[in-house]
């Protein structure tokens, strides 16, 4: 194992491993990725694939829609041998109601300002773009074509490998137990296979964010929060964009290989790390499915897991230096990491690098919490 | 006389040889977890019913282990596949 590092990035999902990624482009030699599970064990490998720029915040919209732009050139990008299979069959919005239907036009508004290609849509184009819909309750609608989904696990393996070649070190299976500081500033990283002298940090732990902070002696306010998905059996293509409903506050995409990737988000879900299915998910989950998509009755569930968002305040990414701990940075995408990854593996590397970094990112510093500022998302699921 | 080719498919749901997986362990995708990320060996309908003791047996070769001394991949519910009509009994009447 490496003794010093120039930079210790901790967590080796699709954020720690573009940060790596990021940071060995511009010009760090000895970079080091800690990984406690293997590569994707945690967040990356369980969320459910989708990518969008369909949010309600100006940054989440942003870095979204940079993302997007790295996504349609990753294979090429990378140098990747295989395919991250990225797919822009769009993302439908689905409202019930007449105030969710006012967020979405709200939302509607800055996706016009920023360029992003939103159309709103009669009930009978949303019928004609997914025939099996039930669209009884339907008020209104909105598509994005350039939104869509990726794998996962190969877009983090791509990041693996193209920072590998680039001179990048790994250690998975490695679990950091701990810092030393001198004054503010970190001076070692200590895990559980030895210790690593470093200057400089990068927490891109996701859902565990939090715990890595307490052991430099910083409180996030970054909490795990459970998620739970059932992927069906393979089915011939028949849902073309992801589906999202606010009033089932569900998402619902077919995936490459056919499998229908389906889940919600439980509002009254207890913080903390919790690995369990339950059955209540499930349950709901089916009707919830049902009612949308009554052909879905006859289609067979073949795996049920959760996984875990780490989530912020208000709903958007933490990014950059912490106040406090010198050499100390944050990448977190706080539930939409996989689908932000590209650029905040650029942000947060530009930031470590000291240069300009490509958007803004001191308004989604840690600070803004202690501050009050908060941006609240609107548009999560 | 091994009844075993190149070509013989291990994982039948998603159609994979052994000498693909052979492929995946050489480069470095020698865990359970990993080899299945890389190539979906045991995420399709049966859920590695056949496959599993397969990979195991492969991996303990390529790593020189027992295959008791491998973790195998998380079992995860439904044990057999669960139609959503079945959960919510829209069915009870067919």
């Amino acid at each position: 194992m490496n003794k010093t590092a120039d930079v210790v990035v901790i967590g080796g999902g699709s954020i720690g491993c573009a940060v790596a990624y990021k940071l060995a482009r511009l010009g760090f030699k000895n970079v080091v990725v800690l990984e406690k599970g293997y590569i994707c064990r945690g967040s990356t490998g369980r969320c459910a694939a989708g990518i969008r720029q369909q949010w309600g915040t100006e940054m989440n919209c942003l870095i979204s829609r940079y993302s997007i732009r790295q996504f349609e050139v990753m294979n090429e990008m990378l140098e990747y041998d295989g395919d991250v299979e990225f797919r822009q069959n769009g993302y439908l919005m689905v409202t019930y109601s007449d105030k969710e239907a006012d967020m979405l036009r709200e939302n509607l508004n800055l996706h016009k300002k920023l360029g992003i290609p939103v159309q709103f849509l009669s009930i009978d184009d949303v019928k004609e773009i997914v025939p099996v819909l039930n669209t009884e309750r339907v008020v209104a609608s909105t598509i994005c074509m350039e939104d869509g989904q990726a794998n996962p696990f190969k877009v983090t393996d791509a990041y693996y490998r193209a920072a590998k070649r680039l001179g990048v070190n790994f250690y998975t299976y490695t679990k950091v137990t701990g810092f030393k500081k001198q004054g503010e500033k970190i001076s070692a990283v200590i895990t559980d296979r030895g210790e690593i002298a470093t200057s400089t940090v990068v927490n891109a732990t996701g859902p565990y964010a939090k715990f890595i902070s307490e052991m430099l002696g910083h409180q996030l306010p970054v909490e795990p929060e459970r998620h739970q998905i059932v992927v069906t059996e393979p089915l011939d293509p028949f849902l073309k964009p992801l589906v999202m409903n606010f009033y089932h506050n569900s998402y619902c995409q077919q995936v490459v290989n056919g499998s229908i990737l389906v889940g919600y988000g439980n509002p009254k879900e207890p913080k903390g790390v919790n690995y369990s299915c339950s059955w209540h998910f499930i349950r709901e989950l089916a009707e919830k499915v049902i009612d949308q998509f009554p052909v879905m009755k006859d289609v067979n569930i073949i795996r049920h897991w959760s996984g875990h968002y780490g989530i912020s305040p208000d709903g958007q990414p933490v990014l950059g230096t912490v106040p406090g701990v010198q050499g100390y940075y944050l990448a977190l995408g706080c539930g939409k990491g996989f689908m932000l990854s590209p650029m905040i593996g650029e942000l947060v590397a530009q930031c470590v690098a000291g240069k300009e970094t490509t958007l803004p990112i001191d308004i989604l510093n840690v600070e803004r919490f202690e501050k009050g500022e908060l941006i609240v998302e609107p548009a999560v699921v | 006389m091994s009844v075993v080719t190149d070509k013989t498919i291990i994982c039948r749901c998603e159609d994979l040889t052994i000498e693909e997986i052979r492929e995946w362990i050489s480069k470095g995708y020698d865990g359970f977890e990993e080899i299945k990320r890389a190539t979906r060996i045991g995420m399709g309908a049966c859920q590695g019913r056949t496959c599993r003791r397969h990979l195991l047996i492969e991996l303990a070769r390529a790593g020189q282990k027992s295959p008791s001394d491998i973790d195998l991949s998380t079992f995860r519910p439904p044990t057999k596949p669960l139609k959503f009509g079945a959960i919510t009994g829209v069915d009870k009447d067919e």
